[in-house]
């Protein structure tokens, strides 16, 4: 369904964040995205909406290649696929309901939007997602007065509510703590199953990645180091992915986290 | 190695490095801005005698406040005041109006450069024309009187409010209009949902301000006939109706203060 050939981005400064990744996911695969810090994670999936442009390559979101489109088709693009954020990236000082809304903005018109006049199907669906994610009662809310779990959910709404068939998920749980972290991948992960959306995660956290994702792809210097289902995800893979340095550590985190799921 | 490194430093003191780091410079520096400063005070010419004889007048005109007469220029005052406000008030609504797509084609995070240079140019100008100036350029052009007042007052406007508005724009968090901007919205959707939030108190803030500024301005701009209490204030003055003159200043220190007042309340409750 997407399909990512000879991908590349080359930053301004000379930077080479991503050197020419093929990489094929089919619909409804939720996939995990590894890798440390400045290997091109973030760039990578924000080339596939061109919130960054590739300076290379072709993306295939089905029989559409995105990297050619001009400014409006590539709108109308956008709109199939949602976008998750680190730290959120809700508007702070617009409502819950505002928030969720605006994921509807690639489908309605600009004065329809400025009034907040939305169609009754896209605020009854709004309303809906707010439900499922148990926030119904916060839709007035501004959206600076929520934790950050909360802010994750609505998060997760106003990318759903744009109807995607792609989800593109940057960091989801980076500010979040553990148990709220799970939380958030589990919900996640269980939208796509509901929807049959396929998923790009990139997450930090691996041994998280490992318990809710189908499959692993290990990014490192902008190139694809591993590609496999979490099982595979060997001390040594990890040691390739991450480098020689981080080895201990890296290790030390599985099996502590195992450890912990072993107890739960 | 590194220990021998640490035992070096143990025991000694710690000062922050200084921002000059050559000494010679430094003291250099600080010398040479007091002998300018030294030198600067000796070049005032004082006349003294001349204070002398001032000290009396100036004495008078504090008298005045005490005794300020509101009445015998009730007319004149009243209606310089009601000008004054009308100019503030349709000078600040124009230039709120016309900074807002200045101030966004003039920050450089939304604006492509064409459009981002002939704002910024725009906003030069008026920043670099005192009002004063232009005042006697538009009275020059338009004739006496309350029309050239709003115009320099709309025209200075522009260029103090799109230059604060652009920069709040390019200091806000651009991950929130990346989110919009990943929906697939529209360029004017993007702005409304992504960064007028974002910008929006200060933006009423600055407005407020403005009108205080453009208030005080209008006092100022009589005095080159562009109309408003200013000419009222003048022709007091040049009356020596040192009474009626401290009414007039009364009147404009009361606005003041009820406008600034104003903007407080409304400034805490869009935050």
């Amino acid at each position: 369904m997407l399909r990512l050939q000879k991908l590349t981005k080359t930053y301004k400064t000379g930077d080479q964040a991503l050197k020419a990744v093929d990489l094929e996911v089919p619909k409804g695969q939720v996939l995990a995205l590894i890798g440390p810090s400045g290997a091109g994670k973030s760039t990578l999936i924000r080339c596939i909406n061109r919130l960054v442009e590739p300076t290379g390559g072709e993306v295939w979101l089905e029989n559409v290649d995105l990297a050619r489109l001009g400014s409006g088709a590539l709108r109308r693009a956008r709109r199939s696929m949602g976008m998750i954020f680190q730290e959120y990236a809700l508007v702070e000082r617009l409502t819950v309901m505002e928030n969720v809304l605006s994921g509807r903005l690639g489908y309605v018109g600009f004065w329809r939007s400025f009034l907040r006049r939305f169609p009754q199907s896209d605020i009854d669906e709004a309303f809906r997602l707010l439900d499922r994610v148990g926030l119904l009662h916060m839709a007035d809310k501004r959206a600076d007065e929520l934790s950050g779990g909360q802010r994750q959910r609505v998060g997760i709404c106003r990318a759903l509510i744009q109807n995607p068939k792609l989800l593109l998920v940057d960091e989801p749980t980076a500010s979040l703590d553990p148990k709220t972290s799970r939380q958030i991948m589990r919900l996640i992960c269980e939208l796509c199953d509901e929807r049959g959306l396929a998923a790009i995660i990139n997450i930090h956290d691996v041994a998280l990645a490992q318990m809710f994702v189908q499959r692993v792809v290990g990014l490192r210097f902008g190139a694809i180091e591993f590609d496999g289902p979490p099982s595979k995800l060997t001390p040594n893979v990890l040691t390739r992915i991450y480098g020689e340095e981080d080895w201990e550590a890296t290790i030390q985190k599985v099996e502590d986290d195992d450890g912990i799921e072993a107890a739960e | 190695m590194s220990r021998q490194e640490l035992q070096d430093v143990l025991g000694k003191g710690w000062r922050k490095p200084h921002f000059i780091t050559d000494p010679l410079l430094r003291w250099g520096l600080m010398t040479g801005f007091a002998a300018y400063l030294f030198a600067a005070y000796l070049t005032i010419e004082v006349d003294w005698g001349r204070v002398y004889e001032g000290l009396d007048r100036g004495w008078q005109f504090l008298l005045a406040f005490a005794r300020p007469d509101f009445l015998s220029r009730a007319g004149d005052i009243w209606d310089g005041l009601w000008e004054s406000i009308v100019m503030t008030v349709a000078a600040s609504v124009v230039g709120v109006l016309i900074s807002i797509p200045i101030g966004l084609g003039a920050a450089r995070n939304i604006a492509p450069l064409p459009v981002y240079l002939a704002c910024r140019a725009l906003v030069a100008i008026s920043r670099a024309l005192q009002e004063i100036i232009v005042a006697i350029l538009l009275v020059a052009i338009f004739g006496f009187g309350p029309l050239a007042g709003f115009l320099t007052l709309s025209f200075a406007t522009i260029g103090f409010l799109s230059k604060l508005l652009a920069e709040d724009i390019e200091a806000m968090d651009r991950s929130q209009a990346e989110a919009i901007r990943a929906s697939g919205a529209r360029w004017l959707q993007w702005i409304n949902y992504g960064v007028q939030p974002q910008v929006m108190p200060r933006l009423v803030g600055l407005s407020m301000y403005r009108i205080d500024i453009n208030f005080r301005e209008s006092a100022i701009l009589g005095l080159v006939g562009a109309g408003g209490i200013g000419a009222t204030l003048n022709t007091a003055f040049d009356r020596y109706e040192y009474d009626t003159a401290a009414a007039i200043l009364i009147l404009i220190i009361g606005i003041v203060m009820a406008l600034e007042y104003i903007s407080g309340l409304i400034r805490a409750r869009v935050q």
